[in-house]
């Protein structure tokens, strides 16, 4: 069977390939390849679920079992979630400059230019 | 090198019971980790691999008991690694089914899911021990048997369940393996001597269990149950296939061309 890992990095895949979807092309070669996954994994300390990465596995029961061996060994987590790449839609790093630029002016969008009374407690 | 053997008799069978159960973890250990860099998929080459390393870490819990209990009795100089690497064929106590070569994927995955259910069966069991040690280490491994049955279970479904080809596989797998699946329920002599003091459970008893586990995923899996058969036995008297010969062969040269050496 011939695997080809094509790895795309977090927040670059490319819209029109899917994510770990294959294109046409190598489709032919790869009839039989497995989807690919993105594996998040909680550790016992955290309350979010964190990218770790991604693997191969035929359906979801197999991705959150081969998660278990790839990505908790060292004791990385305590729950894992797993969604099919090709599921994941990114935005297009080419856009990066109109999508989050605008933000870096805007400095009275960070709570820091109120005065809090000395009774509030816990902000 | 000779298993120092301690005077004391009953001593002689639990040391020769530890050993048992020390050499059908380590000797499935080392056919599993064969897989290393040969898996399928490099997700599968990492999860046989795991499991092997928690055989090799069950095996090194009961090699390091068994040597403590050599050494107290004979005041003699064994260790793990004497333990492991320096007896010989005969001397070796592991059920026929771990020495097995591994055969294919469906072959190696189904013979860890026989192998896991016997081995659950009879740890939950041997955690009620009368012997410490014994029932410590059995609870301890019982945690890492759940996922094999588990993780094998999975794979006994989707190839029995699969494809034609590789539900032929799993057939073939079936017929070579199910003849070495009776010694796990025949007590051996020091079996039935630690058996009267509390220390080894009566594993004639859990044949049925096991059946009805097996019999379960078959069913699930389209696979049929062989019809009861000659049983091969005599791994746990030292008596083995023509296999475990080449095996400890390769996996001893090291240590018997230089003894003491260390990584």
């Amino acid at each position: 069977m011939n695997i080809q890992v094509r790895k795309f990095y977090y927040g670059d895949i490319p819209e029109e390939k899917t994510g770990g979807n294959i294109t046409a092309t190598e489709k032919a070669t790869n009839e039989k390849a497995w989807p690919l996954w993105e594996i998040f994994i909680r550790s016992s300390r955290g309350l979010d679920h964190k990218h770790a990465g991604s693997l191969h596995a035929a359906d979801a029961a197999m991705a959150i079992e081969n998660a278990r061996d790839v990505y908790t060994r060292r004791q990385e987590g305590v729950s894992i979630w797993v969604v099919e790449s090709k599921d994941i839609h990114a935005s297009d790093p080419g856009d990066a400059e109109s999508l989050y630029e605008p933000a870096a002016d805007k400095i009275y969008r960070h709570p820091t230019f109120y005065d809090l009374p000395d009774e509030v407690k816990h902000m | 090198m000779q298993t120092a053997h301690p005077k004391n008799q009953s001593a002689k069978h639990l040391v020769d019971y530890v050993l048992h159960l020390a050499d059908t973890t380590h000797i499935l250990s080392q056919r599993n980790a064969e897989w290393c860099a040969h898996g399928p998929i490099l997700e599968q080459d990492i999860a046989i691999t795991n499991i092997s390393l928690d055989l090799l870490g069950q095996s090194r819990n009961f090699y390091q008991y068994a040597a403590s209990l050599v050494n107290t009795q004979e005041n003699a100089h064994v260790t793990e690694d004497s333990l492991a690497y320096m007896r010989d064929e005969r001397e070796y106590k592991n059920l026929l089914l771990t020495e097995l070569p591994r055969g294919d994927w469906a072959q190696t995955i189904l013979r860890q899911f026989l192998f896991s259910v016997f081995q659950q069966l009879q740890y939950e069991q041997l955690s009620q021990s009368s012997d410490e040690q014994l029932a410590a280490i059995a609870a301890k491994s019982l945690k890492e048997i759940t996922y094999h049955i588990r993780w094998s279970s999975e794979w006994v479904l989707r190839l029995g369940d699969g494809t034609a080809e590789s539900h032929t596989r799993m057939k073939n797998a079936v017929s070579a393996l199910w003849e070495y699946t009776g010694e796990c329920f025949m007590p051996a002599s020091f079996e039935n001597h630690c058996m009267k003091q509390g220390i080894a459970p009566d594993i004639s008893l859990l044949q049925q269990k096991w059946f009805d586990k097996v019999g379960e995923l078959f069913e699930e899996a389209t696979l049929a149950l062989p019809p009861a058969t000659y049983m091969q036995s005599g791994g746990k008297e030292g008596i083995h296939t023509e296999h475990l010969g080449f095996m400890l062969a390769e996996m001893q040269t090291l240590q018997r061309s230089f003894p003491g050496a260390e990584w």
